[in-house]
């Protein structure tokens, strides 16, 4: 039974702004995950979180080793040629193992259980792109105001990934 | 704890979660459905008894391996179980409820 007096989230809209790989997953598995829990759930693509939903980049994606003091090796030794595509496989085998799916297929699950996807419009303009380069799933081309306007109602939320 | 659906008395955990699965049979399914406000049909209890069977299998449950049984695509699922397919339809079987993030 839903318990109104405690406000449940009821919808979260959430900003994807980084294109490196441990950004985009942030952000598609809380989106996800609200939908897994009924809550309605939007995914807005600005600057270079876009090549996450650019056709031809958007498997291409990468860790960031350079500049992540999580990532536990000296900043000199991230960026020798070769690092991140290591770092990068040995993510993407230990998520294939959770079952977590690869970027692309994510996308595809995200649409068929509802999470709505959008770009930014000053972002695209500033990349030069153009609606045929993102995927099909993309329910249209924002600005920044219209974003806001799909915010509105009690209960919802917006995360910045 | 313990619950009374369809006039059987079943074990259940806080959540409202059979604790075992062969005191489940298709009334209580209906009535657990009810509480959450969904009508059960044959798609419905066909996705069931494939979530019954994975559970026997101890295989853990997520949106994509559903997506991929060829039971049930992943929007039709969100569309049989509205309100959070993979928990309410977990409940509805009477299995424990899912661990997956995904």
């Amino acid at each position: 039974m839903e318990d109104k007096s405690k406000f449940p989230v009821k919808k979260v809209l959430f900003i994807c702004s980084k294109a490196t790989l441990e950004s985009v997953y942030a952000c598609f598995i809380m989106a996800n995950g609200a939908r897994m829990e009924g809550i309605e759930s939007e995914i807005f693509f600005t600057f270079f979180g876009l090549e996450a939903i650019q056709k031809n980049k958007l498997d291409h994606l990468h860790v960031a080793t350079v500049g992540n003091p999580a990532m536990h090796m000296p900043t000199m030794i991230g960026g020798l040629p070769g690092m991140e595509a290591l770092a990068t496989k040995m993510m993407k085998s230990k998520m294939e193992k959770l079952d977590i799916p690869p970027v692309g297929e994510f996308l595809e699950i995200m649409v068929a259980s509802g999470v709505k996807i959008w770009a930014c419009k000053l972002a695209m303009e500033m990349f030069d792109l153009k609606r045929e380069d993102l995927i099909d799933d993309v329910e249209d081309i924002l600005t920044v105001g219209d974003f806001y306007g799909r915010a509105e109602g009690q209960g919802t939320q917006i995360i910045f990934i | 704890m313990e619950k009374v659906y369809a006039g059987k008395t079943v074990g259940v955990d806080k959540e409202g979660y059979l604790t075992d699965l062969s005191q489940w049979n298709a009334a209580i399914a209906m009535e657990i459905a009810k509480e959450e406000g969904v009508e059960l049909t044959a798609k419905h209890f066909e996705v069931l008894s494939y979530l019954q069977d994975q559970q026997r299998k101890e295989v853990a449950l997520s949106i994509r391996s559903i997506g991929k049984s060829g039971v049930v695509d992943i929007k039709q699922f969100y569309e049989l179980f509205p309100k959070g397919p993979l928990k309410i339809a977990s409940k509805m079987a009477g299995i424990p409820k899912p661990k997956s993030c995904i």
